[in-house]
């Protein structure tokens, strides 16, 4: 049913359905949150490279605080667990883990710069050091990304 | 340095991964917690539920 503009039924009936319909959409972006002009990119590419530098940059200083320690010591405490650090791609596996380690950015470059983390897992912690170093990459990613969506004003 | 034991590994990785979960997947910091305080007990809960059963499992 449709009543023309301006008709006292069309109010009644139909605004509050495309009220409705609008309520349930979060694709508007919130542009109060927006982080200044410049590179949009920048936090981002600076979260991924220092795990919290992305919403340091947007002065989210507690949420920065909490993404940096939380990323960092899961690295920390998988290098500590005699994780390895994957370095080639031979297989699938490889691939994936090296793509989950890449995520860590800057810690990643450093920690082979340095020689840490094993080249073989020898102890049985070495696994679950493994997986947390992959994994402490991909939530660095996540943090990276929920930067970018601050300051695109996509999220406030 | 000492590694963890598998409990503690697990309670380190929940509560990590909850951080950063609640943080980058709700907005306001209310919301925050509430979803972070579900990821880890969602963590916690179904690894030690796992635990129980794959001990079950294998007598």
């Amino acid at each position: 049913m449709s009543f023309p503009v301006g008709h006292p039924a069309r109010s009644r009936f139909c605004l509050p359905l495309v009220r409705y319909s609008q309520e349930g959409m979060a694709t508007t972006p919130n542009n109060k949150a927006t982080g200044g002009s410049g590179f949009v990119y920048l936090p981002l590419i600076l979260g991924w490279l220092v795990p919290g530098a992305g919403h340091f940059l947007l002065r989210k200083w507690g949420r920065g605080a909490l993404l940096a320690v939380s990323i960092l010591g899961m690295f920390t405490i998988g290098i500590a667990m005699q994780g390895k650090l994957y370095a080639g791609a031979h297989d699938i596996l490889e691939m994936l883990g090296l793509a989950g380690d890449l995520g860590n950015g800057l810690l990643y470059f450093v920690s082979r710069a340095a020689g840490w983390g094993a080249d073989q897992i020898t102890v049985t912690t070495g696994d679950y050091g493994t997986r947390f170093i992959v994994v402490a990459g991909l939530l660095n990613v996540i943090a990276a990304v929920d930067a970018h969506n601050l300051r695109t004003g996509r999220k406030a | 340095m000492g590694s963890p034991s598998h409990f503690t590994a697990v309670l380190l990785f929940a509560l990590f991964a909850s951080v950063v979960f609640g943080i980058t997947q709700r907005e306001t910091p209310r919301r925050m917690v509430r979803y972070g305080l579900y990821c880890f007990v969602l963590f916690v809960g179904s690894a030690i539920v796992l635990s129980w059963a794959m001990y079950l499992i294998a007598r």
